[in-house]
């Protein structure tokens, strides 16, 4: 799916918790996410901590999406 | 017992007729063999008659593609096989592309199994492989006494309704089917031996190829984060409560478009996930673990960016194809595309 959007020229961010994958199927903004049954948050930081920490990754993602990139870039 | 009838596909240049300033010959059909054919009958032995070969020159195909092949069906039906082999064209790409368009047909059409054969790199090897069972062969017809032997073997298994081995057994092109089989080894055993191998530097034989995947060049950067409309896409399996459109929890064989209209967060009472490949637990509770929706609000009230579509696609990643996932992104795509989306966001679990 993130290859047929970038195909189509939108420029598109991969949030995954299993990187390696992410790069095996071609993502080329990639950004590490949490855990697999909570990739953005992490539940035992009560509801306030999650949500900061979603805030974090999703401000990553929007700052990714406007970094030109040559290649598959990982932003940690 | 009367034998089983065979008819033969070749293109100019094996019939003899002539190279490339004879490609533009027209389909025509023999009683009996010709050229490549005697290897063929050859292979079958006395059970299999090649009762005719049919002709036809490469660009002419090439150029009247609908035309020839029905024409070439309706020579080939006349002598009423039971067996269609077409080839081997080798690593010649027209010829590989024949034999691929009119096996395919005869297949259908007549309904008898058909064999061909091709070099690796011949573009109807991509084209076919699902389609057809094609020999591996040389890329070129030098190959010809290796291959036709092949071809033949798999063929008299066809057409005798004998059971056919994997690719690398019987020497065709991976076609991307899976078969069940009980193993002799248990599958703990099995990844010792091979784990051991790998450590020795031995060559070993993975039970799980992984499938090429193609590259896509980066999109270039958002300029205008303030007046970018941004999508949410998911692999993540959240969907309305109740799964209107019954998304299926592993191997997912289609997507969903959902409103988020006028909500600011994720809600539970709104929104469930059906993914079969997490616990479950965390993102029933709160959904925008996987769909960011409360931080993206947020963002777009203080004017981070433009703003956020009224939908998000999803869809179940686990267990999903990579064939199904690509279809499920050229399905997509256009809405993205005429809703004037700048950039996307697609989280997966």
């Amino acid at each position: 799916m993130v290859k047929e959007i970038e195909r189509a020229g939108i420029p598109v961010v991969h949030m995954c918790t299993v990187v390696p994958i992410s790069k095996t199927i071609g993502a080329n903004r990639i950004i590490p996410a949490i855990g697999i049954p909570y990739p953005l948050g992490d539940p035992h930081l009560g509801e306030e901590g999650s949500y900061k920490l979603r805030m974090k990754l999703v401000k990553r993602a929007l700052k990714a999406l406007q970094t030109p990139v040559d290649g598959q870039t990982v932003f940690e | 017992m009367d034998k089983i009838r065979v008819v033969h596909y070749i293109n100019q240049f094996f019939a003899q007729i002539g190279g490339e300033e004879k490609a533009d010959i027209p389909p025509e059909i023999r009683p009996g063999i010709v050229g490549p054919g005697a290897a063929l009958q050859q292979g079958l032995g006395d059970e299999f008659e090649v009762v005719a070969t049919a002709i036809c020159g490469d660009s002419h195909f090439g150029a009247n593609l609908e035309e020839d092949t029905a024409k070439l069906l309706d020579m080939i039906a006349e002598y009423k096989p039971q067996l269609f082999v077409a080839g081997p064209a080798f690593n010649a790409g027209r010829y590989g592309v024949a034999c691929g368009t009119i096996a395919k047909a005869v297949e259908e059409k007549l309904g008898i199994p058909v064999v061909t054969g091709m070099y690796v790199e011949n573009p109807g090897v991509d084209m076919f492989r699902k389609d057809l069972f094609i020999i591996a062969t040389g890329n070129s017809a030098a190959d010809m006494r290796k291959s036709m032997p092949v071809m033949a073997a798999l063929a008299k298994k066809l057409a005798k309704g004998e059971e056919v081995l994997g690719p690398s057994i019987e020497g065709y092109h991976e076609r991307g089917i899976r078969v069940n089989y009980f193993a002799d080894i248990r599958g703990s055993e099995r990844g010792i031996q091979m784990l051991l191998k790998k450590m020795a530097k031995q060559p070993f034989e993975t039970e799980y190829p992984m499938p090429a995947f193609d590259r896509v060049d980066p999109a270039a950067p958002v300029t205008d984060m303030k007046h970018a409309k941004i999508a949410v896409v998911t692999s993540g399996g959240i969907v309305p409560q109740g799964n209107p459109d019954h998304i299926e929890s592993s191997s997912a064989t289609k997507w969903g478009l959902y409103s988020i209209e006028g909500m600011d967060h994720m809600d539970k009472k709104d929104f469930m996930t059906i993914h079969g490949g997490y616990d479950r637990a965390f993102v029933t509770e709160d959904p925008d673990l996987v769909v960011p929706l409360d931080v993206l609000r947020e963002l777009e009230k203080e004017g981070e960016f433009g703003e956020l579509a009224n939908y998000f696609i999803t869809t179940t990643g686990t267990g999903t194809s990579t064939g199904n996932a690509k279809r499920f992104g050229e399905e997509f795509v256009p809405k993205l595309l005429e809703d004037n989306i700048t950039a996307v966001i697609l989280t997966s679990t």
